[in-house]
């Protein structure tokens, strides 16, 4: 366990110092969205219709340009070899580097959320739902980039390919984040939206992170 | 006294045969140094030594236990150095060193021996410098020194004198024979001469099937 918070420490560490990272994806997030009320007008019933969508996309888009590092420096400067040869399991160390690029991409994303839902004239009763969505939404979608961002090591323009590989594997989460926050603004239940959004990071959380070592492991060899 | 030994090792990489029916036995104590001519496999074969390639025929064993049995309990028990540094820029030398130590041993010991290992390739006063300001030959002492601020009987060095200046070589020496003595193994590729008490002496080249027997061996090896 001391282990497994040194990796995720050591990677929070590489993040904050190098800094632009994590400021540039809660840019990206802000920026992308600002652009929908310039895009579609300023007329304030649409832009509450479409807000809970557009967030999310943009979510989901912003956390998608920063899954090339979780691996990519590591894999260069040869560290991604000698966490592979470490005595602990490849599977914790990669669910290590997961949980930090959450915190440092996911996380910011949710504190923003509220802001950019005032900026879409979303209902007050939506915000909470918002962030819950986010907040189940967000590590779903580091464990399953991170399976694409092992994939694409050794590749050139990673980037690229990483979401083609992802961004289909994306559309559930997306479906059942965008109803939770549409049956808040509605006034019904939203139990099983909570429920299944739950159940597919649990899912997410128990096999990723095998599938991304396995990853790995082939592209180190 | 442990034996390390590989027997009929086949290595295929991108689909031509590099090497084949390659056998080494490496007892404690023991150090064997890996020459041949470039791309004859002499990294390909530390880096299964390792575990990071999968051998396509033969085993490895250790005191005659297939080691893929248990890879967990055999990267235990070794040490790689790659041609890659594996130092962050970013990250003081103590942070880099203290990260890596603290993956193999407990934070108390590893803080122990951190020091004796920057005192050994004489680094203390680099403590603080983020690694983008290392020279190269800083970024691999830094890198040497990692092996020794954590314990493991097995080094696994690929060339680990390049970049090195000639009086830390001789340090180097001085560590690995020091490393010998206390029960260990060494297995090292160059292509300079390190000097070493009698070490076994392994040419990977003579193990290189020669063109155009590749498809026949690759026939014969069912692959």
């Amino acid at each position: 366990m001391g282990r497994f918070i040194s990796v995720v420490r050591r990677d929070l560490r590489l993040a904050l110092r190098q800094g632009s990272d994590s400021v540039m994806v809660v840019m990206f997030f802000v920026l992308t969205v600002i652009l929908f009320p310039f895009g579609i007008g300023p007329e304030g019933n649409i832009l509450a219709r479409v807000a809970p969508g557009v967030i999310m996309v943009a979510a989901l888009l912003a956390s998608m340009l920063s899954l090339e590092r979780i691996f990519q420096a590591d894999y260069e400067d040869g560290s991604l070899e000698l966490l592979t040869l470490s005595p602990m399991p490849l599977e914790a160390i990669v669910l290590a580097k997961t949980l930090a690029h959450w915190l440092t991409t996911g996380l910011p994303l949710i504190i923003a959320s509220p802001l950019l839902a005032v900026l879409m004239n979303m209902d007050i009763k939506g915000f909470s739902m918002l962030m819950v969505a986010l907040l189940l939404a967000t590590p779903t979608l580091s464990l399953i980039g991170a399976i694409g961002a092992a994939l694409v090591l050794g590749s050139r323009r990673g980037g690229v390919l990483i979401s083609l590989l992802v961004l289909p594997l994306f559309v559930p989460v997306l479906i059942f984040g965008v109803s939770l926050v549409d049956a808040a603004l509605g006034g019904f239940a939203v139990k099983s939206q909570i429920l299944i959004l739950s159940g597919i990071l649990l899912a997410c959380l128990a096999m990723c992170p095998f599938a991304s070592a396995m990853a790995v492991r082939q592209s180190v060899e | 006294m442990a034996v390390f030994a590989g027997q009929d090792l086949v290595c295929i990489r991108g689909e031509r045969l590099v090497f084949s029916n390659l056998n080494f036995s490496l007892e404690s104590r023991g150090a064997l140094i890996l020459i041949g001519h470039n791309g004859a496999g002499k990294s390909s074969l530390l880096r299964m030594m390792a575990g990071l390639l999968t051998p396509r025929g033969g085993v490895m064993s250790w005191d005659g236990i297939p080691v893929s049995e248990d890879m967990d309990e055999h990267r235990e028990r070794l040490h790689y150095v790659g041609h890659h540094d594996a130092i962050k820029p970013v990250l003081s030398v103590e942070e880099n060193l203290m990260f890596w130590a603290g993956l193999r041993s407990d934070e108390k010991q590893a803080r122990e021996n951190f020091k004796e290992a920057l005192d050994v390739f004489s680094i203390p006063h680099l403590i603080d410098i983020p690694g983008r300001f290392l020279s190269a030959g800083q970024k691999r002492r830094v890198n040497l020194a990692r092996i020794i601020a954590s314990k493991s009987p097995v080094w696994l060095l690929d060339e680990p004198t390049t970049a090195l200046d000639k009086e830390t070589i001789k340090k180097l020496e001085d560590v690995m024979e020091t490393h010998r003595q206390g029960g260990g193994m060494i297995v090292l590729s160059t292509h300079s001469d390190v000097n070493l008490s009698n070490p076994d002496i392994l040419n990977v080249g003579d193990y290189v099937a020669p063109l155009g027997f590749e498809s026949a061996s690759l026939l014969a090896e069912g692959i």
